[in-house]
């Protein structure tokens, strides 16, 4: 680094070589960085302009690189918003006794609300709140994927928390580890995996529900933002064929995109954070990764300004940790701050209070055969949704063992099912219910088909998983007694794959439930398409601005779907991990 | 009470409150202190509470009742300068070698210059050099712990706690790291100035410490606490060690009563005969014990049994003249004492009233059953090809359990009984012994017999 070489005279091609590469990266970067900065100065001129609800949509190819662009910036921004999110409530949930249990109650209910039924709600708060710039528009729009993105991650990040080793943690009391080196060198790396891993499933939410928040008609109002969701639902609404094709396209490419150039580098970044105690023999590699690592633009970027940044930073917090231990603790602290937790309590519980008794204001305007509709509703969604997830794991389960028992194929086929489950099947749903409406198998039958593409992603890659995670030596003893295929699969295959195939079916039953707002109600060629059930109910109250019937479905299916996780769910995840683990 | 502890615990106690108004009390109140200089164990069976108690010391749990304080005030009041080795290491698998040692400077607010040099000294010491850069999870156990303990000692603390630190490593492994972690103690090496070490190994806390505390379950509580006053570096095989260990290992089986502690002057050692593994032999000749045996018969009752002060009486002995005698008998089995009274044994009427050579083939056969020293001195000669082994062998045997002057005895009683015995010959002039040839035995027979 700063030690004295001699200089070097050698002009060999190898060197030539070695000197190139990164320089052409460092050019790249430097291009990348130029585009972000221009990127900024355009989103920031159009959330600026005037508000304009409904944005014209032109189908031509040439505007959909702008539009693909303002998609990523929502869903990017949500993410970001998501990240801190759900960092902050877990630090809080994790390291806060008083309010843990509190905040994971809360956490799991509001797991269980449909996101898409907080869409009228979200908007016209932050229409009102930002009444002439876009703005207002647009952050709803961010919310909405937000609210699709977080939980997951703030559970995720919790978890991992809590399970951190006791011993590494009085390692860090013990030497004194400022909050800050305690996040950087403990509870961020140890969490890292889980946050990854949920940060791919949470940035598939929002682009399934960035198809939804684009356009959208409340009450009276119609809303349409530029972007690809509105460009998909325009060009399938005008039957623009071409122009369909184009915008599935331009999704399928940036999730590929997303995939090689966000999510491979990180996983295999985070290879390093694996909590083992032994090298594993298959670590994931990423080109790219290899490539930014080789960047010595990047290095010295780092060299310059981060690490005189953190020394100063560790410096000052060492020097507040010496005085905070030298004085005397003062005995008022314990007090106020219980004091503190009181008000705020009180606050917190006043003001949910005047929200329920608001809330009931509204709902006792509903009638009751509204009441005896909405349960009908809940029946008919419910069936459908247990309809689906049979018909998903019907065919993913025979498929994901055969292909899990491959070693060949399922190193192909599972990061691709990964990329599938990545793309929001709402990009294709007016799509395919044209090609349905044709069979004329009415949307009851239809919409089942369509919570299928929606859930069955996570099923599949989940059974490979699964099967991939079998040991070869209970495969070899039952081949060697010579088990019958029956026995096979109820002895070995079942068993080996039950925890995962129920990871994957909680992740589909959440996301079934979700996608019944968008599959029970339809609107095609202007036309509208709908069926009984509960998710019909909330879109068409929904579009129609009926907030009383809006929030008693919202109610109801979260209800539904809190029963489910705790009477079914639960218990059957405790059964994985307990009698069905493989270690 | 002066306070040149480090760290002194007053009346410490752990317990957690229930629901209802009963609690767990995990620790019962207890006291202790941590003075510099000393290497100090806790031992205790599972569930005694002895990582509680540690991480009281340590600060880095509060009692429950009671107050630990650090140089004599509260220790929650001011920065502590102590570490800890953790049984699991609990290194960070996501940073480097350099960076986990690094760390808790970097947590001192210490510059990078500073930091990479005391790294890279602390490294130096526990022998990681060239593995810096390396990765835990690239390491073996043994080397892991290395890190461990170059993480702990880089901030040179006070008391250095370890949290049974050897109990994930193999055998050869923690031997190995023990000898190390005490060689750089002794040599003071590192500035650290007690040593709190939490295990469930006795070996290890005797080979150790030089105080060690056992603790007793439901609640936990200080069964005994004792200094040991052996000499670094201690052999697992000497007696005074075996004997600290059965001690130990006493209290821990007996939670009922607790034995009394084995005492130890400073310098010479009183030993427990009972629990020594070479029984001393008494210094008596083969031939008195066999006139002892020959005088009981005439003087003994109609049940064969005599005084004991009688007999020293009747034989103008002084008693501790024929103490010996009579023990010599007793290790030989030919006679058994009985609340002193003699009794004689039926092997002992045989061999009194035998001519020589049975009795010497008598007490050949009683020296190999009884005599633990005899039976190895042949053992050793039968297994060499040359059928000798030099004297300095025994003598260092028997140097781990007596005095210097007191081996020599020892040994000279030996030989004296494996002559009479034929069990082997002694070369007084090349000092070794040898195994007996053909002729010579005939020799000795006749010369016997005469």
């Amino acid at each position: 680094m700063t030690e004295p070489s001699a200089p070097r005279r050698v002009f060999s091609r190898a060197l030539l070589i070695e000197h190139t590469w990164p320089f052409v990266l460092d050019l790249g970067v430097g291009a990348v960085l130029l585009a972000a900065f221009y990127g900024v100065l355009l989103i920031g001129r159009y959330w600026a302009s005037g508000a304009v609800a409904e944005v014209p949509i032109s189908l031509s190819p040439a505007k959909l690189p702008a539009y693909a662009f303002y998609s990523c910036v929502r869903i990017f921004i949500a993410y970001l918003l998501s990240l801190v999110f759900a960092v902050g409530y877990g630090y809080l949930a994790a390291y806060n006794k008083r309010v843990e249990a509190l905040l994971i109650a809360t956490l799991d209910i509001l797991q269980s609300i449909p996101v898409l039924s907080l869409l009228p709600g979200i908007m016209i708060a932050l229409i009102s709140l930002f009444p002439t710039r876009q703005l207002g528009i647009e952050l709803g729009a961010i919310i909405v994927i937000f609210t699709s993105e977080v939980w997951n991650m703030a559970f995720s990040f919790y978890a991992s928390l809590k399970s951190i080793p006791r011993e590494l943690r009085e390692a860090c009391r013990i030497n004194r580890f400022s909050p800050l080196q305690r996040a950087v060198q403990l509870d961020l790396p140890f969490a890292a995996i889980g946050l990854i891993w949920n940060s791919m499933i949470s940035v598939a939410n929002g682009w399934f529900v960035l198809m939804i928040c684009e356009m959208f008609p409340l009450g009276s109002r119609h809303f349409r933002l530029p972007g690809l969701g509105s460009y998909l639902q325009t060009a399938a609404n005008d039957g623009n064929s071409r122009a369909t094709a184009y915008g599935l396209l331009s999704i399928v490419a940036i999730i590929v995109a997303t995939d090689q150039l966000l999510w491979r580098p990180l996983i295999a970044w985070s290879d390093k954070f694996k909590f083992e105690n032994v090298e594993s023999a298959d670590r994931s590699r990423s080109p790219i990764l290899d490539l930014l690592r080789r960047s010595s633009f990047l290095a010295r970027v780092g060299e310059h300004t981060l690490q005189p940044v953190s020394e100063r930073v560790y410096a000052s917090l060492a020097r507040d940790e010496r005085k905070r231990a030298g004085a005397m603790p003062d005995p008022d602290s314990g007090r106020r701050s219980y004091l503190t937790t009181a008000v705020l309590g009180t606050f917190l519980l006043l003001l949910a209070g005047a929200a329920i008794w608001k809330a009931s204001l509204l709902l006792r305007g509903l009638p009751t055969a509204e009441y005896r509709q909405l349960l009908i509703g809940a029946g008919a969604t419910f069936l459908r949704v247990i309809a689906a997830l049979c018909l998903a794991a019907l065919w993913t389960i025979p498929a994901g063992v055969a292909i899990g028992f491959s070693p060949g194929l399922s190193r192909i086929v599972q990061p691709v099912a990964q990329v599938a489950a990545s793309f929001p099947s709402t990009a294709l749903f007016p799509l395919i219910l044209i090609a349905l409406l044709r069979v004329g198998t009415g949307l009851g039958i239809d919409s089942v088909l369509l919570m299928v593409l929606t859930t069955q992603w996570y099923i599949f890659f989940n059974v490979i998983a699964g099967a991939m995670a079998i040991p070869s030596d209970l495969k070899e003893v039952s081949a060697l007694f010579g088990f019958t295929r029956f026995q096979r699969w109820r002895t070995l295959i079942l068993p080996g794959i039950f925890p995962y195939l129920i990871t994957g079916l909680i992740t589909a039953s959440g996301g079934a439930w979700n996608a019944s707002i968008v599959t029970e109600y339809m609107t095609l060629h202007g036309r509208d398409l709908r069926t009984v059930g509960l998710g019909a109910d909330i879109t068409q109250a929904s579009n129609a601005g009926d907030f009383a019937t809006l929030l008693m479905a919202t109610i109801i299916m979260a209800i539904i779907v809190v029963t489910i996780n705790r009477l079914l769910w639960r218990p059957l995840n405790r059964l994985a991990e307990t009698k069905y683990r493989l270690d | 009470m002066a306070d040149d502890a480090i760290i002194r615990a007053a009346n410490i106690e752990k317990y957690y409150a229930q629901p209802s108004e009963n609690r767990i009390q995990v620790i019962a109140p207890t006291s202790l202190s941590i003075v510099p200089g000393e290497i100090v164990a806790l031992l205790g069976p599972s569930g005694s509470g002895k990582s509680t108690l540690l991480r009281m010391l340590a600060g880095l749990s509060e009692p429950s009742g009671g107050e630990v304080f650090w140089h004599g005030k509260p220790i929650r009041t001011q920065p502590i300068n102590v570490s800890i080795v953790f049984q699991s290491f609990a290194l960070f698998p996501w940073l480097t070698v350099f960076e986990n040692i690094e760390a808790p400077l970097k947590a001192r607010g210490m510059g990078p210059a500073e930091r990479r040099e005391r790294s890279f000294k602390i490294l130096n010491t526990v022998g990681l050099d060239g593995f810096q850069s390396a990765y835990p999870k690239e390491l073996s156990g043994g080397m892991r712990q290395r890190v461990g303990f170059a993480r702990a000692l880089v901030v040179e603390p006070e008391v250095l706690f370890m949290d049974e630190p050897f109990s994930a490593l193999d055998v050869l492994t923690a031997e190995n790291l023990r000898s190390e972690l005490l060689e750089l103690w002794e040599k003071k090496t590192i500035p650290t100035e007690a040593v709190f070490l939490v295990t469930h190994n006795i070996e290890e806390a005797v080979l150790l410490a030089d105080r060690i505390i056992v603790l007793g379950r439901n609640p936990g509580h200080v069964r005994t606490d004792f200094k040991v006053q052996l000499a670094h570096p201690r052999d697992r095989k000497a007696g005074p060690f075996t004997q600290l260990v059965d001690y130990i290992y006493k209290v821990l089986t007996r939670p009922d009563v607790t034995p009394e502690v084995p005492r130890f002057e400073a310098g010479r050692q009183i030993r427990d005969q009972r629990q020594m593994r070479y029984e001393m032999l008494p210094h008596a000749r083969p031939g008195g014990i066999a006139g002892l045996l020959e005088m009981l018969i005439d003087m003994s009752d109609a049940n064969g049994r005599a005084d004991i002060y009688r007999l020293a009486d009747e034989l103008a002995f002084e008693i501790d003249d024929l103490l010996p005698i009579v023990d010599a008998a007793q290790l030989l089995c030919f006679l058994r004492v009985e609340e002193g009274d003699v009794a004689i044994t039926p092997e002992g009427r045989v061999f009194a009233e035998s001519g020589i050579l049975l009795q010497k083939q008598l007490f050949r056969k009683a020296a190999v059953e009884h005599v633990l020293l005899l039976r190895q001195i042949t053992r050793a000669l039968d297994s060499k090809s040359d059928h000798t082994v030099p004297e300095e062998f025994f003598l260092d045997m028997l140097d781990e359990q007596f005095s210097d002057e007191e081996t020599q005895r020892q040994l000279d009683t030996a030989i004296n009984w494996g002559r009479y015995a034929e069990l082997f010959d002694f070369d007084g002039a090349r000092r070794r012994f040898t195994l007996p040839e053909d002729e010579e035995v005939e020799e000795i027979r006749e010369a016997d017999a005469e």
